[in-house]
């Protein structure tokens, strides 16, 4: 049984002249991590607005706990957690106000499910006096997160909840949702950090309002056919052009401290053919070795197709 | 219920602490409605008068002491040159001159009349008309005085006159305060709901909080209770301080008319009013959006509700506009039953009209606000 399922799902702004999102179609399990990648403006909001009844989608269908979107909104309404990529909490309330008024809202209390939250808001306990407009990004997120959760939801919606928060919250965060998935909530998150994607269960890369590919993020890596190489040398911008004008290439772009190409042929004297050629340009320590390949490679690949 | 009571707690939380907005709900109408009544005055004093006097006799001299002691002119310039006043015009040194002939006194008195020339600079159209008719007053005063001094003579050749004694109703002394406090409370009534509904609603939409209260299961109609309900008791609020503190304290202003049937007009005003601002709300994204078309309301409620100028002398489109102007019958209903003691019936018609507003107002703002876009 799915808990969220999207059919055909089109929507545009400005009256059909931008398409946000392009004929989606997905569904999440039962207690799944899914995760939607995908650059800004890739229509991923626009997704979570339509599931969590905020928007009409143009055409299409979709249910979230089986109730459909458009003629079952209010039952929704009473079983989702959304968490907005703004910050939307009232900012001259208190920590504790916020979470209570939400609580109200749901018609619950705070302690019927704090055993649910306990483990997030322990950390921002000692703030509960503090305007919530005064707390640091990742004390805003643990906030948001528990007024999202407080009413229990069965299904959350995160929408970017990692930008813009500081690598460590990022990492704590995550290990907040593996926790939160183990109470058998589904969580659908989305995220514009590649790295992220292998922490979801599944994930759907989306690109301009379609989604590229549905897969767990090993089966996607593992469709990537070509043999991927890292390279390095003592000038990298150059290297970068060189590299992209070079007929042996087939992909070439920058990642880190390395540029990651694949070749037109996977022959071993590709590789030396490179080299010499290299070499004859005058760059010094030339660095090349074969890597595995991460979602960003996919996703490039995929993007560029 | 519970969450109605939770949401108005909320609101009333955020607004007792935003430090800039609370002494502009309850200090700016208190302040405003001390200072604006003594800007807003229609006497006109201090007319800068320049007399230029031909004649030099004990006539010109009479009429010039008349005039300045009647307290409405300041002598600015006397001289015997008309071109030399008319710079003094030209300068801004004075308003008004008057000219005075050459045998003013002894035409008066050898061929019983004599004509006086009076110049009034009217770029300021109300100062003009008001001292050309304050010194036309005086010099008919003078005239009669002078009549009658000579009738007392001539005993058996009376000429018949009327004259005309009134009576002012409702406001003896004409005291212009009367007449304008009520109507600039009025105005900073709606000015406080109008802003504030509609910039506080719009504030959740511009900081996302709205988006979170959508996917509650809170109902609509919860949602604007607890946001109308909160600016409905400081309306009444403000209403109350501006007519009990600073109307009896500083005014002496004592509603001749039942006080509660000024509250229950009130009642109906601030639902109608603040659906107004509802409305507004629902068509802006922004508060700078929201403050824009308020604005634009305010201006044109403020200055065709007839709290200025009346609304008689308007031509007929303005008095269209007028009409459709919810202030205009507050106005009028304050005016009715604080200084002239109205009764219900008197106002049946206002309170019928602004039900009108009421529903108008608030039905299009809720079928216009969605929680799903």
């Amino acid at each position: 049984m799915s808990d969220v399922i999207l059919n055909n799902i089109c929507k545009t702004y400005n009256k059909g002249i931008v398409l946000a999102v392009d004929d989606v179609s997905f569904s999440v399990g039962k207690g799944e991590l899914f995760g939607l990648i995908g650059p800004d403006g890739a229509g991923k909001t626009s997704i979570f607005r339509i599931l969590t009844t905020l928007l009409l989608a143009d055409s299409g269908s979709a249910s979230v706990n089986g109730y459909d979107v458009v003629n079952d909104y209010k039952k929704i309404r009473q079983h989702v957690g959304y968490m907005p990529g703004k910050f939307s909490l009232y900012q001259d309330l208190t920590v504790e106000e916020n979470l209570k008024f939400f609580a109200t809202v749901f018609n619950t209390t705070i302690e019927a499910n704090y055993e649910l939250i306990k483990e997030i808001y322990i950390q921002i306990e000692p703030f509960k006096k503090r305007r919530a407009g005064k707390l640091s990004g990742g004390m805003k997120q643990k906030l948001a997160l528990c007024c999202a959760l407080i009413h229990r939801p069965t299904v959350l919606f995160l929408d970017e909840p990692t930008t813009g928060v500081d690598t460590v919250s990022r990492k704590e965060f995550w290990d907040m949702l593996k926790r939160l998935k183990q109470e058998g909530i589904t969580i659908l998150v989305s995220t514009p950090y590649m790295d992220e994607a292998t922490l979801c269960e599944r994930i759907a890369l989306m690109q301009d309002g379609k989604i590229m590919s549905i897969d767990t993020p090993k089966n996607i890596t593992k469709q990537y056919a070509e043999i991927l190489y890292a390279i390095k040398a003592s000038n990298m911008s150059h290297l970068l052009s060189d590299l992209r004008l070079n007929k042996l290439i087939r992909s070439c772009n920058a990642f880190g401290e390395y540029h990651h190409i694949t070749f037109n042929d996977d022959l071993k004297n590709s590789k030396s053919e490179l080299l010499n050629y290299l070499k004859s340009k005058n760059y010094i320590s030339i660095e090349i070795k074969q890597v595995a390949p991460t979602i960003e490679d996919c996703f490039i690949k995929l993007m560029n197709k | 219920m519970r969450i109605l009571r939770f949401l108005l707690q909320k609101e009333f939380k955020q607004i007792f602490r935003n430090k800039s907005l609370l002494p502009m709900i309850f200090l700016m109408p208190i302040i405003q409605l001390i200072v604006m009544p003594l800007a807003a005055d229609y006497e006109v004093k201090n007319i800068n008068l320049s007399i230029v006097d031909h004649d030099h006799s004990t006539y010109s001299q009479k009429l010039t002491s008349k005039i300045i002691s009647s307290g409405y002119f300041i002598l600015s310039d006397y001289g015997n040159s008309f071109k030399n006043s008319l710079q003094q015009v030209e300068q801004d040194k004075s308003d008004l001159i008057l000219e005075i002939p050459q045998g003013f006194e002894k035409n008066i008195v050898r061929e019983n009349k004599q004509k006086l020339f009076i110049a009034v600079n009217a770029i300021n159209g109300t100062k003009a008309g008001l001292g050309g008719a304050y010194i036309n007053n005086i010099i008919f005063n003078f005239n009669n005085d002078l009549r009658n001094d000579w009738i007392q003579s001539m005993r058996y050749n009376q000429i018949p006159t009327i004259e005309i004694v009134s009576s002012n109703w409702f406001n003896t002394f004409l005291n212009y305060t009367f007449f304008m406090v009520p109507g600039i409370l009025v105005v900073l009534v709606t000015m406080v709901c109008i802003y504030m509904c509609s910039l506080n609603i719009v504030k959740e939409k511009e900081i996302g909080t709205i988006e979170q209260i959508n996917v509650t299961p809170i109902k609509k109609f919860h949602f604007i209770l607890g946001k109308l309900i909160p600016f409905w008791v400081i309306g009444v609020f403000i209403f109350s301080v501006g007519l009990f503190v600073v109307g009896r304290l500083v005014y002496g202003i004592i509603p001749v008319g039942n006080a509660g049937l000024v509250y229950a007009f009130l009642s109906l005003y601030l639902i109608a009013m603040l659906g107004l601002g509802l409305l507004i709300s629902t068509y802006s994204e922004t508060q700078q959006q929201a403050m824009s078309v308020a604005f634009f309301f305010m201006m044109v409620f403020l200055l065709m509700s007839g709290l200025f100028t009346s609304i008689d002398s308007m031509p007929e489109w303005a008095k269209i506009i007028a009409n459709c102007n919810p202030v205009t019958y507050f106005i009028e209903v304050m005016r009715m039953v604080v200084l002239k003691g109205s009764n219900f019936s008197d106002i049946k018609n206002h309170f019928i009209i602004m039900t009108g507003f009421a529903v108008l107002f608030n039905s299009w703002a809720i079928l216009n606000y969605k929680k799903t876009s």
